[in-house]
């Protein structure tokens, strides 16, 4: 009888907690959903080819996001040419060269932190030793910062990539008189090919829709301009200012630019989980 | 002859020559991948240097106080960080107190109860959401949940809380729409995927024997995550939810949108407020005056150690629950 | 039982077989530590120059240790060191001043699981060529071709030459690896249970090979099976513990043994 009544009441209990563990799940997801079922609606009404082929206008006028799009490809593009080759090295000492050195655990840590460290700062120690030194706002001052960003996201997938390599592989590229350089360069780089490319994948994912560290870095450019040394626009950075100006058209391409770098965020995020995915079938 | 081993002189030379040429481009590969990740720790140690550096003019200023004064005057040029550190940690708390349970909840969800063939999909969908950029969140919290929230639930929180002593308080009006309270339900969404996926991550590492056992003896799903599950992986999970408060401290965009960018400390979590990245992001490029920018770049250095801390507490711990399962 | 309890390993300086072959390599004394503990105490060892000797004995008695000592593969792992001397070619290879990849070069190797390269069959073998000697294409395709022949893998794959390695079957991969060593024309092959893996169709195959080979190279295998020890073997090392037992012609070895572990061990009473 006791027994029964215990047993009621655990699976009462258990009943809640599926319930609960359920409802969580709808509530999380159907929001996240609802966000990008908004962000569709917004964008797509007032996506159209003069996006893509007129200048930000001036307030209270129409036009398209041309320049921000191009200063955001032009800043994404450096940004990733400067930091894939500095994360690739460093990811390649921590799991070849330095892989039992004291080192290599220390630069780990501080990678792992570098990953998650808010952005914002970046940018303003990017303002500190370039945009204050050199007196303005500059398109290469926003792409040392994107850089900054791409490094840690790098260092991590190719230390990670690197460590998957069977360790006989590395023994019988040394057996034929190898020096590891070779080892790294000519067998373990081809072997963790997709996972690398992947993280750096991921790393454009990730700073193309960057936006707190090109606010004081590159700042902002109303007009086309393909000069690195002046400041220069960026979709995230004319999304902030027209989402937050009063004029409607302004706040309608706003919803449009936040629509668009959400597709090429999820491209690029599908892109690696694919590549990653065929690895595994290979 | 052409296949037979090598054993003369001139062969063995010509190969030490060769060898010799390799060596030298693999010393250079090899100090040019050390400098690489020693790079790494210089970054992060100039970002410290510049910080300290640019934030000297304040703290030379305003000593400590600049850590409990809450005036915050370009005019008069007095700052002082209190505010936006306050509305910095209550923000993030709110998102911790409400996307820390739901994320585990949904975790439970996908490791325990879900059909096998949902599990990949939803896994996959909650990763996508973690990589959106944080902009998205903002203006769709500017334009659609805080109208939402300033229309319906915000008049209804102010008027049925209003006779309770505390809250009544802590939900004063009016109901302004942004707000601190908004501010940290935006962060709770943006940080809830990342919560999710790391507590999946760490249930799985729970030996399924340890779970079977607990089956077997004829516990309950809900009775097997309370008692097995959660303790197995506490550690891991404390350690999910410091990355998800590292997210959450220094996340600027989400929150500019929709805090109101007021630097005053209320009593009230539906009126405005500030936090550190979003008084940087947004008064930053038009500060005059070296004090004025100075005392931005000192708000930075004291997000960055806040953040550095909870990280390093949360990579601590989610490496000991690695060393776990190895 | 104390390691200590074991008596030196008889070697039989008499053996008949030796007496008209040259010593390619000459192990003496040689210990091997993995940081603090002793995996390997006072080997002496001859390996005789076109002669295969196998290393046998129960798992973690050293054998497979004693092989990767011979082309300091050693040196990639922190805290792996070995004391005594090895001796080719007139030089101690222990030595620190021994250029290990040219060591290498001469002294080739093949794992127990086949270890392709990421690249296509062709190129899996050229590039090692490549590295040491710049030679003209047809050049290049003639010494592709030799070493794949010498492999018996040619006719399998000649159609095929620029498809993937990790393509071809388990037994195929590993006679790849074989004629990737070979190209380099080492002096000596050593063999690390290259079988394993394999099928016994596979398995005898690269028997054959092991057998071919014996003309030009000097050959060390490492194997478990005690059967493919009698088969492809000229002389046999017994290992137990980390110590040679005992080191013998492979005929006699098997027929007569001197010592009671080893008479065990063959007659299947353990390991």
């Amino acid at each position: 009888m006791v027994m029964e009544k215990l047993y009621a009441r655990r699976r009462r209990r258990n009943g809640i907690a599926v319930a609960l563990a359920i409802a969580a799940t709808l509530v999380g997801l159907g929001w996240l959903a609802l966000i990008l079922g908004t962000l569709l609606w917004e964008g797509v009404s007032g996506l159209s080819l003069r996006v893509f082929t007129e200048m930000t206008p001036p307030p209270g006028s129409d036009g398209g996001l041309l320049n921000a799009i191009m200063g955001s490809l032009t800043m994404t593009l450096i940004g990733v040419l400067i930091g894939t080759p500095i994360g690739i090295l460093a990811g390649t000492f921590m799991a070849e060269y330095g892989r039992y050195e004291k080192l290599t655990g220390v630069v780990r840590f501080i990678n792992d932190i570098l990953l998650s460290a808010p952005s914002i700062v970046i940018g303003l120690f990017v303002y500190e030793i370039m945009v204050y030194p050199m007196g303005h706002f500059s398109g290469w001052a926003g792409a040392v910062a994107l850089a900054l960003l791409v490094i840690p996201v790098v260092v991590r997938t190719t230390e990670d990539m690197l460590l998957l390599v069977p360790n006989p592989l590395r023994e019988a590229a040394t057996a034929i008189g190898l020096p590891r350089a070779y080892v790294i360069r000519h067998v373990c780089y081809p072997a963790a090919r997709a996972g690398m490319l992947t993280g750096v994948l991921l790393a454009v994912a990730r700073i193309s829709g960057e936006t707190a560290p090109l606010l004081f870095t590159a700042l902002n450019n109303q007009f086309w301009s393909s000069n690195l040394n002046a400041p220069m626009a960026s979709l995230p950075t004319v999304i902030f200012q027209f989402a937050l100006s009063p004029y409607e058209e302004w706040q309608q391409l706003a919803w449009t630019g936040a629509l668009i770098i959400t597709f090429a965020v999820l491209a690029l995020s599908i892109g690696a989980r694919a590549l990653a995915a065929s690895r595994k079938m290979s | 002859m052409i296949h037979a081993a090598v054993h003369d002189e001139p062969e063995v030379h010509s190969r030490m020559a060769v060898l010799g040429r390799l060596r030298a481009s693999d010393t250079v590969f090899r100090i040019l991948t050390r400098a690489a990740a020693i790079a790494v720790l210089v970054i992060l140690g100039a970002v410290i240097l510049a910080l300290v550096e640019g934030s000297l003019p304040a703290l030379r200023a305003f000593g400590f106080g600049f850590l409990y004064h809450e005036q915050w005057n370009p005019v008069t040029e007095r700052f002082g960080a209190l505010a936006p550190i306050y509305g910095t940690i209550v923000t993030s708390l709110i998102a911790i107190l409400i996307a820390v349970p739901v994320g585990v909840m949904i975790a439970l969800f996908l490791t325990e109860l879900c059909p096998m063939w949902l599990r990949r999909p939803i896994g996959i969908a909650i990763e996508l959401l973690a990589g959106i950029p944080s902009i998205i969140y903002g203006i769709w919290g500017l334009f659609v949940f805080a109208p939402f929230l300033q229309q319906t639930v915000q008049p209804l929180l102010i008027d049925s809380l209003e006779p309770v002593p505390v809250l009544s308080t802590l939900f004063a009006g009016p109901p302004y729409g942004i707000g601190v309270l908004t501010a940290g339900l935006i962060l709770a969404i943006m940080v809830l995927p990342f919560i999710t996926s790391i507590s999946r991550d760490v249930f799985d590492t729970v030996p399924p024997v340890l779970k079977e056992a607990a089956y077997g003896v004829g516990c309950t799903t809900w009775e097997v995550f309370r008692h097995v599950v959660l303790p197995y992986t506490r550690v891991g999970v404390i350690g999910g939810i410091m990355l998800g408060l590292g997210r959450a401290l220094g996340e600027t965009m989400a929150v500019t949108f929709v805090i109101g960018n007021a630097h005053r400390i209320s009593g009230s979590i539906l009126a405005p407020g500030t936090t550190i990245s979003a008084t940087i992001a947004n008064e930053f490029t038009e500060a005059v005056g070296d004090l004025y920018t100075s005392s931005l770049i000192a708000l930075g250095l004291i997000l960055f150690v806040i953040t550095f801390l909870v990280l390093a507490a949360a990579r601590y711990l989610l490496a000991r629950i690695e060393r776990k399962v190895a | 039982m104390n390691a200590n309890s074991i008596p030196a390993p008889e070697v039989s300086q008499t053996s008949v077989e030796a007496a008209g072959l040259a010593e390619r390599i000459s192990i003496a004394d040689l210990g091997f530590y993995y940081g603090e503990s002793q995996a390997l105490r006072d080997i002496t060892l001859p390996l005789y120059a076109n002669a295969v000797t196998a290393f046998v004995g129960p798992s973690g008695c050293g054998k497979s240790t004693l092989l990767r000592v011979l082309n300091r593969m050693y040196d990639l792992y922190p805290g792996q060191r070995a004391t005594g001397e090895v001796t080719f070619d007139g030089q101690n290879i222990l030595s620190p001043d021994q250029d290990v990849n040219l060591l290498r070069s001469r002294i080739g190797m093949v794992f127990q699981k086949p270890t392709p390269f990421p690249m296509s069959i062709f190129e899996n073998i050229a590039f090692g060529i490549r590295l040491y000697e710049r030679l003209p294409r047809s050049e290049l395709d003639a010494r592709v071709e030799i070493a794949l022949r010498r492999a018996a893998l040619w006719d399998e794959v000649k159609d095929k030459l620029q498809t993937n390695g990790l393509s071809l079957s388990g037994g195929q991969q590993q006679r790849l690896c074989i004629a990737r060593t070979v190209a380099l024309r080492p002096s000596v092959i050593l063999l690390d249970e290259p079988c394993s893996a394999l099928d016994p169709i596979s398995t005898a195959r690269i028997e054959e090979l092991i057998d071919e080979f014996k003309a030009d190279y000097t050959i060390v295998i490492v194997t478990h099976n005690m059967q493919q020890a009698a088969r492809v073997s000229d002389f046999t090392a017994f290992m137990y513990l980390g110590e040679l037992v005992e080191f013998d012609s492979t005929g006699r070895m098997f027929t007569s043994p001197r010592d009671e572990r080893t008479q065990n061990y063959i007659t299947g009473r353990f390991g």
